[in-house]
């Protein structure tokens, strides 16, 4: 069918295109070179498309013809490993096809069509099948097994179903409906604005387990939770979304690359294959999906980007992984919105962005949560969605920072004045909060330690008592501070340099796991539990400071997992040893 | 079809004239204004419907009436011939010479919009550029392909150390030699001739190809300007395998004549009236900046910006730091205590340092080094502050040695003069000057390299 319309205006990459035969979000081909773009708004005869690609040289009067579909992404085995532009094409492929700089009007298919998957069917004929059924497996990569899900709208009897090895788009099944036969393909085809369906949606009570101390101790973030990490440039938005794709421990990780610096792009190509997941000690690669639209590639691509992330992981939690969605970053993307909004001289909202912004910002965190798929099985999986924003000028009262923080439930405030004296992860930790503290309380209390939310708020209240000593500390001196408010600046000081710091780039201290982090906050409980002990027998902090264990304590983070037991015991004993010493022997001193 | 001119400007406001009953032009194609006397004008379609094309033209719009003007359309967009013959040119922002030589004949002609790079053609860039400015090259380190911008405010010496790293920038094996695009936008005479009598006096100007926009030339030049100086750029680096560095200066004055334009097309203006799109615009210069696998080149990118009331928050630094990895912040503060260059190094940073230092590429103990470098200033820092506040008597005796360590960094570290330092001298007067400081504080630094680099006796005092 060709609907062959023909360009009216040109304007960036908004075009209007007459006689048209299209629908609201089809996608369409613009011009000679066929550029690919969706249709966003039709008034009388004119269709007004938005363009994923430069439209420099397109002419009045070119034809513009109608797909019927709209922007949908394939879905199948052989997403992992990839990496795509924002409207899923495959960036290697278009590589070696077109060259080191991206043509326009390049097109590749997303999936690879030639590759065969060995497929394992796990219904038989006969069976009744509905959407979402499992009808068979596909060893994906070494990590990840690829369920083969029946598609949505179509139910029926299993006419036949093959084993052995296929190509994506050939058809193991066929399915006997009410009114026809389907054939169903290991591949599927799904709308990005779209999301998909769930049953149910759960409250989250598991944490994800980052690795990274000042996350999973401080502000933990739960499977299927939302967080926003806003924060000026320079303040390590970008090191944390790294830190969580590479040490996270979800079965997947989507990693949206969403207007950003093309060679922070390539630092993830050229790092992760490198990198092997803690749990498996596989490559990264093995269950990572790079998103890559860059800040220089087309606008509107880097708009949808962020469905096509989405609609990637909601694909992989309905087989019933726990998928991580990191969105770097989310301000660029509003950006796309307000650009694409002002070529449609739409009435602007705040700050010039369209007065939609706040819904389309809750759509997309919306389609996180923790889920059971289908009724028939008790197959959960979640989306954890993690968006780094960034406000101009590290302004909080940014439209987005503030729509994005209705809606989201955890909050890393990234802090330029604790990066500049590189304080890494530059986290506030006065600042921030995480509402899943208490529905993850008792996972940690079963898992880690049954104290552990005393140990938590001790820690915290040291740190917030600081922060007013501070200020006394500016008027008078440190000197007119009783012992133990000295104290406490002393012990302040010790969890956020040698608990709350952590090298990124530090073999060891790159990941920490749970056991280590409470072991570590333990030692310094310890540590602050004797020197009240010591102040109350009337000693000076200042004749603690300088004990040998305390410069052991200020390394801890570089003891490795496997003898931090022992360290941990030894420790304890020398800090009660030495305290005891100096409560006892001060009259030789 | 470039023989029909067209008689029916029905519009003339600012830089845009509109042109009606055009049959077919072509989005940001250039076209050819005529003027009353005969004068050639260039110009770009911004936007075309069906019988009417806008177009920005390029130089001043003074004397242009609708009836008198012509224009006649090229059905091309900008391509600039390109030849390693450009290299000690001097050309004006089209790519045209102004330096009395030859025009530039080339059958390579390049669309000066420029394709993105595909990520995945990206090679990381990771190696180490050695700029003798122990600021940038001991805690800011720059590596070739990326592009780190010079944050500046008026009157400080961004020029001075522009032009020094220009002068004294090369890699470590085979003190490879930098060729050099320098891009002058919006800047005055004076500056301008300043910046050629450096190049002339280093000799640099043979590996140079510069293009001048200055102060009195038409704001709408500048937007075409960094454009033609990159894709020179690109030719040299990739086709001719040249390691070029370019700089580029004042982009401020680059985004006022985004504004501009975008204020005559009645445009929704974003923040202190820039148009929304300049994150997505300042991208298309900036992530020019790169090395490609499998080729010999690179493009390393020296920005400066000029932050207008040395606010760093205003729309042109903030955008730019989102894009650029990394930025050298210059102080007035600094400036004011007669030290050059006035770098701050708190409010810098280079992102992809990590990837160019260590035992790799400099020395294994660099990294911690600078760390601890940062954190020991921001102490000094902080110590001065509160000496201010409570006097310098009131501090304890650690404070004392921060205060003490502070002045030190900045007189000795940071006011380097024009001397041209290497890596190890960077290095060794780092350890140096946090030798003040008690060792049992240094927990940035591996103990193996405090005991092997460090200048504590074996006291550690």
């Amino acid at each position: 069918m060709e609907n062959n319309g023909k360009i009216y205006s040109i304007s960036g990459p908004v075009v209007i295109s007459t006689d048209l035969d299209g629908k609201m979000f089809d996608v369409v081909k613009v011009g000679e070179l066929g550029l690919i773009g969706e249709i966003i708004k039709i008034i009388g005869n004119k269709y007004t498309i938005q363009v994923y690609e430069d439209t420099s040289g397109l002419k009045p009067g070119e034809p513009v013809t109608s797909t019927g579909k709209p922007l949908s992404v394939e879905l199948g085995p052989g997403l992992l490993k990839s990496i795509y532009d924002g409207i899923q094409r495959p960036l290697d492929i278009i590589r070696s096809e077109t060259g080191d700089f991206i043509i326009r009007g390049a097109t590749a298919p997303p999936l690879n069509e030639s590759k065969e998957w060995e497929f394992k069917p796990s219904l038989n004929e006969g069976d009744d099948v509905k959407y979402g059924y499992i009808i068979g497996t596909v060893q994906e990569t070494d990590l990840i097994v690829n369920k083969i899900m029946f598609p949505y709208n179509v139910s029926g009897k299993i006419k036949s179903i093959k084993s052995g090895k296929f190509k994506i788009s050939d058809t193991v099944c066929i399915v006997k409906g009410n009114d026809k036969d389907y054939e169903i393909k290991l591949k599927q085809i799904w709308p990005v604005r779209e999301a998909r369906r769930v049953f149910l949606k759960f409250a989250p009570e598991i944490p994800l387990i980052t690795g990274q101390r000042v996350i999973d101790s401080f502000f933990p973030v739960a499977k299927g939770g939302t967080v926003a990490v806003p924060g000026p440039f320079g303040s390590g938005k970008t090191v944390i979304q790294h830190q969580l794709s590479k040490w996270s421990d979800a079965d997947i990780t989507v990693y949206v690359g969403c207007g950003e610096r093309g060679n922070e792009m390539t630092e993830i190509l050229t790092t992760f294959p490198e990198l092997l997941d803690p749990k498996s000690g596989k490559p990264l690669m093995e269950k990572t999906i790079l998103i890559a639209n860059t800040s220089n590639m087309p606008v509107a691509a880097r708009e949808a980007s962020i469905y096509t992330g989405v609609t990637v992981a909601e694909y992989y939690r309905d087989m019933g992984y726990d998928v991580a969605l990191m969105a770097d970053s989310t301000s660029r993307w509003a950006e796309a919105l307000r650009e694409i909004s002002g070529r449609l001289e739409e009435m602007p909202g705040e700050e010039g962005y369209p007065a939609y912004l706040g819904r389309r910002i809750s759509e997309f965190y919306e389609r996180a949560g923790r889920a059971q798929i289908i009724p028939e099985d008790d197959r959960v999986g979640s989306i954890t969605l993690i968006g780094a924003v960034s406000p101009p000028g590290g302004d909080l009262s940014d439209p987005v920072v503030q729509n994005t923080l209705r809606v989201t439930r955890v909050f890393w405030a990234l802090d330029a004045s604790l990066a500049s004296r590189r304080h890494f992860p530059s986290i506030n930790w006065l600042n921030s909060y995480s509402l899943y503290l208490d529905s993850l309380s008792s996972w940690f209390k079963n898992n880690v330690n049954k104290d552990w939310l005393d140990v938590h708020s001790l820690m915290m209240g040291i740190l917030q008592k600081e922060s007013e000593l501070q200020e006394i500390v500016q008027l008078v001196g440190y000197d007119s501070l009783p012992e133990k408010q000295k104290n406490i600046l002393d012990i302040a000081q010790i969890i956020r340099e040698d608990f709350l710091q952590q090298n990124a780039f530090d073999d060891i201290d790159t990941y920490c796991s749970m056991k280590k982090q409470y072991e570590m906050l333990m030692i310094i409980k310890t540590l602050n539990d004797n020197q009240e002990k010591a102040i109350d027998a009337g000693r000076k902090v200042s004749q603690t400071t300088t004990l040998p264990v305390r410069s052991k304590i200020s390394r801890m983070k570089e003891v490795n997992e496997e003898d931090f037991d022992k360290f941990y015991n030894n420790i304890i004993k020398e800090i009660n040893d030495e305290y005891n010493s100096i409560i006892e022997g001060v009259e030789n001193v | 079809m470039s023989n029909i001119i067209y008689k029916s400007v029905s519009q003339v406001n600012g830089p845009l004239i509109f042109v009606e009953d055009v049959k077919n032009a072509s989005y940001n194609e250039m076209v050819d204004v005529i003027l009353e006397n005969g004068e050639k004008l260039k110009g770009q379609v911004l936007e075309t419907r069906n019988g009417v094309a806008i177009v920005q033209v390029y130089g001043s719009t003074t004397g242009m009436s609708p009836k008198s003007t012509g224009v006649s359309f090229t059905g091309e967009t900008f391509k600039l011939p390109v030849s390693d013959d450009m290299l000690g040119r001097i050309f004006n922002g089209f790519g045209d010479p102004i330096d009395n030589g030859p025009k530039i004949y080339s059958k390579e002609k390049v669309d000066i919009t420029g394709a993105a790079i595909n990520p995945y053609s990206r090679e990381e860039p990771s190696e180490f550029i050695q700029t003798g400015v122990s600021t940038i090259d001991g805690m800011n380190t720059l590596v070739m392909g990326q592009k780190l911008p010079i944050f500046s405010g008026a009157g400080l010496s961004h020029n001075r150390l522009a032009t020094q790293i220009a002068r004294q920038a090369k890699t470590l094996n085979g003190d490879e030699k930098f060729g050099v695009v320098f891009g002058a936008i919006g800047i005055t005479s004076e500056e301008a001739n300043y910046f050629m009598r450096q190049f002339q006096s280093s000799g640099a100007l043979s590996d140079s190809v510069i293009f001048l926009n200055l102060a009195s030339d038409p704001s709408m030049d500048r937007i075409i300007l960094p454009r033609v100086a990159l894709t020179t750029a690109e030719y040299l680096a990739y086709e001719k395998d040249m390691n070029m560095l370019v700089i580029l200066t004042d982009m401020t004055n680059y985004c006022e004549a985004l504004r501009e334009i975008s204020s005559s097309r009645d445009e929704i203006p974003g923040r202190r009236g820039y148009p929304g799109y300049m994150y997505t615009d300042l991208s298309t210069i900036y992530e020019r900046a790169g090395k490609i696998k499998g080729r010999q080149g690179s493009i390393t990118q020296i920005p400066i910006l000029t932050m207008p009331g040395d606010d760093i928050t205003n729309p042109v630094p903030d955008l730019t730091g989102y894009i650029t990895e990394g930025q050298i912040t210059l102080s007035r503060d600094l400036n004011r205590k007669n030290i050059y260059p006035e770098v701050d190094v708190l409010l810098s940073l280079s992102r992809l340092m990590n990837n160019g230092v260590g035992s790799d590429h400099t020395r294994e103990d660099h990294r911690g080094l600078a760390d601890q470098l940062y954190s020991s200033y921001a102490k000094g820092k902080d110590a001065r502050s509160l000496s201010e506040i409570v006097g310098e008597e009131a501090l304890s005796d650690s404070d004392k040695k921060y205060l003490k360590f502070a002045e030190n960094f900045e007189n000795i570290y940071v006011n380097q003069g024009n001397s041209d330092r290497s890596i190890e001298e960077t290095l060794n007067l780092g350890w140096d000057l946090l030798s003040i400081l008690p060792v049992e504080e240094m927990k940035k630094v591996k103990p193996a390299h405090i005991s092997k680099y460090g200048k504590w006796d074996n006291n550690g005092k």
